[in-house]
């Protein structure tokens, strides 16, 4: 009889069970992975910084009866009408085709409850969203799929989206189980076919040509409304620049935790750099440019409550938007699902499918019968309420750094965990004056 | 006919009366000098006629609208256009007619690279030869090629048609050759007579179009991606 090992078995780091699983399917399959979300690895990011709250050196404002503001004005350098937000948490693009029209309505209703802005996605506007959406910002994607000049006349803003940071330098995904016929019409193609999106423009290349693509889309509506242009987080501090450069009025860095409605886990997972480590480098190419709060600075990607967006506006955003809390806020990978989870292979909390269009929380699909458990009236009112949460959480600490408005929160107000979230957002260590890389 | 000049009068200035002008009004504009983002955004049956050549953009995302330019045409000719003709006496540079959803483009002379490049519904004459990569990701519509296309015509092109008379230089990823139907025939001549080109013989025509193998992903494609 063979002895039994007295030690215990011993897995691998490297080949670990994530990992062999992965292995396995590639195998069976033959096709890398496909999901939505963004990066799931542990990163860096913003529960990596403390906030050094007022003492004696600085004192604190009144919880309750001083008032912090949180109102910001977004595109005001060369538009006539800038947004004016109530608060400076907005709502990223997510396309119909990718969400349900029920979900596009609810996030324009929440957004619109508590005075803040949300965003089309790629494949066009619907009337669900713009006659939900107080204030509407209107994407020009790679694809075009939906373009229409009506609908960019109607717009509050305009976002030219050279990139995203769930896959910087890729283009979109829309598998053919959700191509249904009113996302086929209103994108153009055949239904039922995978529609990969371009990863560039047709009609410009390189920062030179988008100047005169900011200035056509200009001329078209009159020089009324903001243009955004939206970067994934890869190089800040050159894409912020070239994005101010070329005359943008709001430059949104999108980090690697910010989601897709379906891409490659590989590129998810290993292209693009964390939020964290995006804001500081375009704040100082705006600040070197002499355009910081003059040209906005929009940060997105993994921000999750009060705390990530007085983080975020600490080291020099002037608001932040966010597109998978929002979508677990609307009911997203919610436990009373748990069965219908298991059945799919997953479990509330991780369901990342969404390409596939059988999301039982009726919000990343085109099928009838789950798109209708999302009463867009009900999911705006949770969103709303959780945008008013995030907003009274950043007050909360605002105050209790002496500021009178989010936007005063500065970089000496923080401090950082981690030796790597110190370099990466230039603060120093907790109880030291070291700033790595300084 | 309506002047409106260059010499005296801003972009924004000439714009901003194309867009607000009547319905049916006409207009000569002058000295444009290679301007960007010319007669763009219109959203009436007007007919403008520039003398001269211009920049990236002109008459971008236009509906109903008649534009001549009697000269040459920078990148983005037409793009985005919803419906309405151009007509470019010269050469237009790349991208021309990108992502157009109707109406028609007609070139008299050549078109670069990436002509009719994510085109959803618009035509596109071109009396000379096209560059290469023209027609990638087409997903509507028609490209007319009196002369020559360069390389990797056609690439990932959707539902599409290609009519060339010349030659190909080669074909893109998933385009291949296909029958000249009735069909197709007539609806070459239909393009053609719509833009008032009457100097042509369809017998000299071949037809491209998508072969629909990669309209969803199949593994043993993969070396094609």
């Amino acid at each position: 009889m063979k002895k039994k090992s007295i030690t215990e078995p011993r897995t691998s780091h490297t080949f670990d069970a994530y990992t062999n699983s992965e292995i396995r399917r590639a195998a069976e399959t033959g096709i890398y992975d496909i999901r939505g979300g963004g990066s799931k690895r542990n990163l860096p990011n913003f529960d990596d910084l403390l906030f050094l709250g007022a003492s004696i050196s600085r004192y604190p404002l009144e919880g309750y009866r001083e008032s912090c503001n949180t109102k910001v004005i977004l595109g005001d350098r060369f538009s006539s009408n800038p947004l004016n937000l109530e608060i400076p948490i907005t709502i990223a693009g997510m396309s119909f085709g990718a969400l349900s029209a029920q979900a596009k309505e609810a996030l324009g209703r929440g957004a619109s409850l508590v005075g803040t802005s949300t965003t089309t996605g790629d494949g066009g506007m619907t009337k669900e969203e713009r006659g939900h959406s107080k204030q509407l910002v209107y994407q020009l994607l790679p694809s075009r799929y939906g373009m229409n000049p009506d609908d960019l006349r109607k717009a509050d803003a305009i976002e030219i989206v050279v990139g995203q940071g769930a896959k910087p330098g890729g283009g979109g995904m829309l598998l053919g189980q959700k191509i249904n016929d009113r996302v086929a019409e209103m994108r153009t193609l055949p239904k039922g076919i995978d529609q990969r999106s371009p990863c560039r423009h047709p009609d410009w290349t390189g920062p030179d040509d988008m100047e005169i693509k900011i200035l056509e889309l200009r001329e078209i509506t009159g020089w009324k409304v903001p243009i955004f242009v939206k970067v994934a987080g890869s190089r800040p501090y050159y894409d912020v620049a070239l994005a101010a450069k070329s005359g943008a009025d709001v430059v949104v860095v999108d980090g690697m935790q910010g989601g897709t409605a379906a891409t490659q886990e590989v590129f998810i997972e290993n292209v693009g750099i964390p939020t964290l480590a995006c804001v500081r480098p375009a704040v100082r190419a705006l600040q070197e440019l002499g355009l910081h709060r003059k040209v906005q600075l929009i940060v997105s990607g993994g921000i999750r409550n009060g705390a990530d967006v007085a983080k975020a506006l600490a080291l020099g955003a002037d608001a932040v938007s966010i597109g998978s809390a929002a979508l677990i806020a609307l009911g997203d990978n919610d436990p009373r699902y748990q069965k219908e989870y298991e059945k799919l292979g997953t479990t509330a909390g991780s369901f990342d499918d969404w390409h596939e269009g059988l999301d039982p929380a009726g919000i990343t699909t085109q099928d009838k019968k789950l798109a209708k458990r999302l009463d867009p009236k009900l999911g705006g009112r949770r969103l709303a309420n959780y945008l008013n949460v995030m907003t009274m959480e950043a007050q909360t600490i605002a105050r209790a750094c002496g500021k009178n408005d989010l936007r005063n929160l500065e970089p000496e107000d923080l401090c950082a965990l981690t030796v790597e979230s110190a370099a990466m957002a230039g603060v120093p260590l907790a109880g030291t004056n070291w700033i790595p890389g300084t | 006919m309506h002047i409106l000049d260059f010499n005296k009068l801003s972009l924004r200035d000439i714009n901003k009366t194309l867009q607000g002008s009547d319905k049916n009004s006409s207009f000569s504009i002058r000295n444009p000098k290679g301007s960007h983002a010319l007669a763009v955004g219109i959203n009436k049956r007007i007919t403008v006629k520039v003398v001269g050549s211009v920049g990236y953009y002109c008459a971008g995302m236009n509906k109903f609208s008649d534009i001549k330019v009697e000269g040459s045409a920078g990148p983005g000719l037409g793009e985005n256009m919803m419906s309405g003709n151009i007509h470019v006496t010269g050469d237009v540079s790349q991208y021309a007619g990108a992502s157009g959803h109707g109406g028609s483009i007609l070139v008299d002379g050549n078109a670069s690279s990436r002509c009719g490049i994510s085109m959803k519904g618009v035509d596109i004459i071109v009396k000379g030869n096209v560059g290469h990569m023209s027609a990638f990701m087409a997903q509507k519509g028609n490209l007319v090629i009196f002369g020559d296309a360069g390389h990797a015509l056609g690439d990932s092109i959707y539902e599409a048609n290609i009519y060339v008379a010349g030659e190909v230089a080669s074909l893109g990823a998933d385009c291949i050759e296909k029958r000249m139907t009735k069909k197709h025939l007539s609806n070459l001549e239909n393009i053609l007579s719509n833009a008032n080109v009457s100097d042509y013989n369809t017998d000299t025509f071949r037809r491209f179009g998508s072969a629909r193998s990669l309209y969803n992903f199949d593994v043993d494609n993969a070396k094609i991606y």
